[in-house]
């Protein structure tokens, strides 16, 4: 396809970074087993170590700390399994506290728990998507096994006090979770000087590899393997190395590493510009989400009367892509959780579009969406019952 | 790639149509309606209203409003051209298969909540016919058996929640003893009382 893109969608997944893919493409010559001891082998073992090193720095994390996973759902996955399976025995402690604004791969799975008989404690948010801090701490007991709390959000951005929520953890003798998927490459992320125990990332959405993510499990928790028949992974995770993967993860995370201050700064322009040119064009719309404690190209409007759909493919058919929390986009009768959690009514959530953005995007491409949306909400607007 | 791949929209070149250039849209806001239809709620993402104007017992006018997704504005859109020129007791039994064969089909899960157009259609029939003081002799003619073994038709389940009477399986089991005996529509049933529920606000 030729055809004109402006990719608002940066939550979702990214555009892979030239430089990653060149880092990829090269890493599928390297086509020995990275266990392998002769020399095809190594050569793809060397890879495979630099990638972690790259990875770990992302993290602020040791090398050894770092496992390699398919992505974002399987890191997370693979830490409240961990603790189900062995954890809960080991510590005797029984309870998993989390939040109400979770990924679907942490609510779903502690769903399913619940479901087995384990106790859960899901913490609220506020009306800008910050946990409420107070609840957590008074919900802390020397029964919990596991807190976990993602660092930033997907849909309206809004950053946590993971490190607050770590000593709340850790004075309960609780370990701590963060799924760092969405902060991991976008805000300054160091597993130590948070004092997680446990951090998920994915190689998509800092303009890596589908395929590719990490788990941080600190060192000397003495993880047994979730999945069994090889020695990969310091014996904690078998299969095959994914070597062209792997490379991509670090490759990606290098760049993400040394550009994140340029970054920032360069993506919260865009946004800003976005911000208040909507504020600008566009009555009566409403921003979810908190106003600074937000990742840089985040944002998340809603616009009174008309419905995220049909905003979504009027935006689709200019070439703009975006996301929309409404019920009618993800086939199922319920708006996004996420915005319901904050308190943002039905009707909001229905009319929610989130604009993600990243290093790719340009002033121009922010000018162009604001050409095209405020007549595009007008229509709608004239056409609804409201 | 293969061009299989390329621009695969989610909807029929039809509904694209009618969602990117919507016909009948009601934009007079001194409009004289005949009747006027309306259900959904915007809680539930979905909301339309018709009006209508007849003369000699066909639909001469029928214009919308709708909030909701592109298949609720393409397929009220659809509605109203099919509408136009129809007797009142054609226009009543226009159904959401209609609609939807017309657009060239939708996908299986737009189907329920937001084909409505038919029944703020019926909705404003209704009102025609009771602003005119006259007998509404369609009601009766569209109803479907849902439950044999108690004989409950959709348009029962559909008054009762429509009136608030009706919101869990179990109250519309308890005012109607449907799926109480052989409890093979139980199924059937609950998949419209969700949708009816969607409708008509929970």
């Amino acid at each position: 396809m030729t055809e004109k893109n402006i990719y608002m969608d940066n939550n979702a997944t990214t555009r892979i970074d030239p430089v990653v893919k060149e880092a990829v493409l090269k890493g599928f010559d390297l086509s020995g087993n990275a266990s392998s001891m002769h020399g095809p082998g190594r050569a793809a073992s060397a890879a495979v170590n630099h990638a972690r090193i790259q990875t770990a720095k992302l993290l602020g994390a040791d090398p050894e700390e770092i496992i390699f996973t398919s992505g974002g759902s399987e890191s997370n996955n693979t830490v409240l399994n961990l603790v189900y399976t062995q954890l809960f025995a080991k510590s005797g402690r029984k309870r998993i506290i989390t939040t109400s604004i979770e990924h679907p791969s942490i609510i779903e799975t502690v769903e399913s728990f619940k479901e087995k008989g384990v106790p859960v404690t899901i913490i609220g948010v506020d009306s800008y998507g910050k946990l409420d801090m107070e609840a957590l701490r008074s919900e802390a007991g020397d029964d919990v096994a596991l807190i976990s709390v993602m660092m930033a959000n997907n849909e309206i951005g809004t950053i946590q006090d993971i490190a607050q929520a770590a000593e709340i953890a850790a004075s309960c003798g609780a370990l701590m979770h963060t799924d760092a998927v969405q902060a991991a490459g976008k805000i300054a992320l160091d597993v130590h000087a948070l004092k997680v125990d446990f951090a998920s990332i994915s190689g998509h959405k800092l303009h890596g590899p589908k395929g590719i993510g990490a788990l941080y499990i600190r060192k000397g928790l003495n993880i047994e393997p979730l999945i069994r028949g090889g020695h990969q992974e310091q014996g904690q995770r078998a299969g095959t190395y994914n070597t062209p993967g792997i490379i991509g993860l670090g490759a990606a995370a290098e760049i993400a590493f040394a550009e994140l201050a340029a970054e920032t700064d360069y993506i919260s322009k865009l946004r800003n510009r976005l911000h208040r040119g909507i504020e600008t064009s566009i009555p009566n719309v409403h921003m979810n989400g908190h106003p600074d404690d937000v990742l840089p190209g985040t944002l998340n409007v809603s616009f009174p009367g008309a419905e995220g759909e049909s905003i979504l493919l009027y935006l689709d058919m200019e070439g703009i892509s975006v996301s929309t929390g409404s019920a009618c986009a993800t086939g199922s009768l319920e708006p996004s959780y996420v915005l319901i959690a904050t308190g943002v009514g039905p009707e909001l959530a229905h009319g929610s579009i989130r604009f993600s953005l990243g290093k790719f995007n340009t002033e121009k491409e922010v000018d162009f969406v604001l050409e095209i949306l405020p007549p595009v909400i007008k229509r709608l607007r004239e056409m609804s019952t409201l | 790639m293969s061009d299989s791949f390329a621009n695969n929209w989610v909807y029929t070149d039809t509904v694209k149509e009618h969602f990117m250039n919507p016909k009948n849209i009601l934009l007079d806001p001194d409009y004289k309606e005949d009747g006027k239809g309306m259900v959904g709620s915007m809680a539930c993402g979905d909301q339309m209203m018709i009006v209508i104007k007849v003369e000699n017992d066909k639909i001469a006018e029928c214009k919308w409003k709708t909030y909701g997704c592109a298949s609720a504005i393409a397929s009220t859109s659809v509605m109203s051209e099919m509408a136009l020129g129809m007797t009142l007791e054609e226009a009543y039994n226009i159904s959401p298969k209609k609609i939807t064969d017309e657009l060239g089909g939708l996908p299986q899960h737009k189907f329920h909540c937001s084909v409505l157009g038919d029944k703020a259609l019926r909705a404003a029939i209704d009102d025609y016919l009771e602003r005119q003081k006259r007998d509404n002799p369609y009601k009766a003619g569209i109803a479907k058996i849902i439950c044999e073994c108690k004989g409950v038709t959709d348009q029962q389940i559909e008054e009762l929640v429509k009136d608030g009477a009706v919101r869990t399986m179990e109250q519309l089991q308890e005012k109607t003893g449907l799926g109480t005996v052989c409890g093979k529509c139980k199924p059937k049933a609950t998949d419209l009382l969700g949708e009816f529920l969607h409708i008509y606000g929970k």
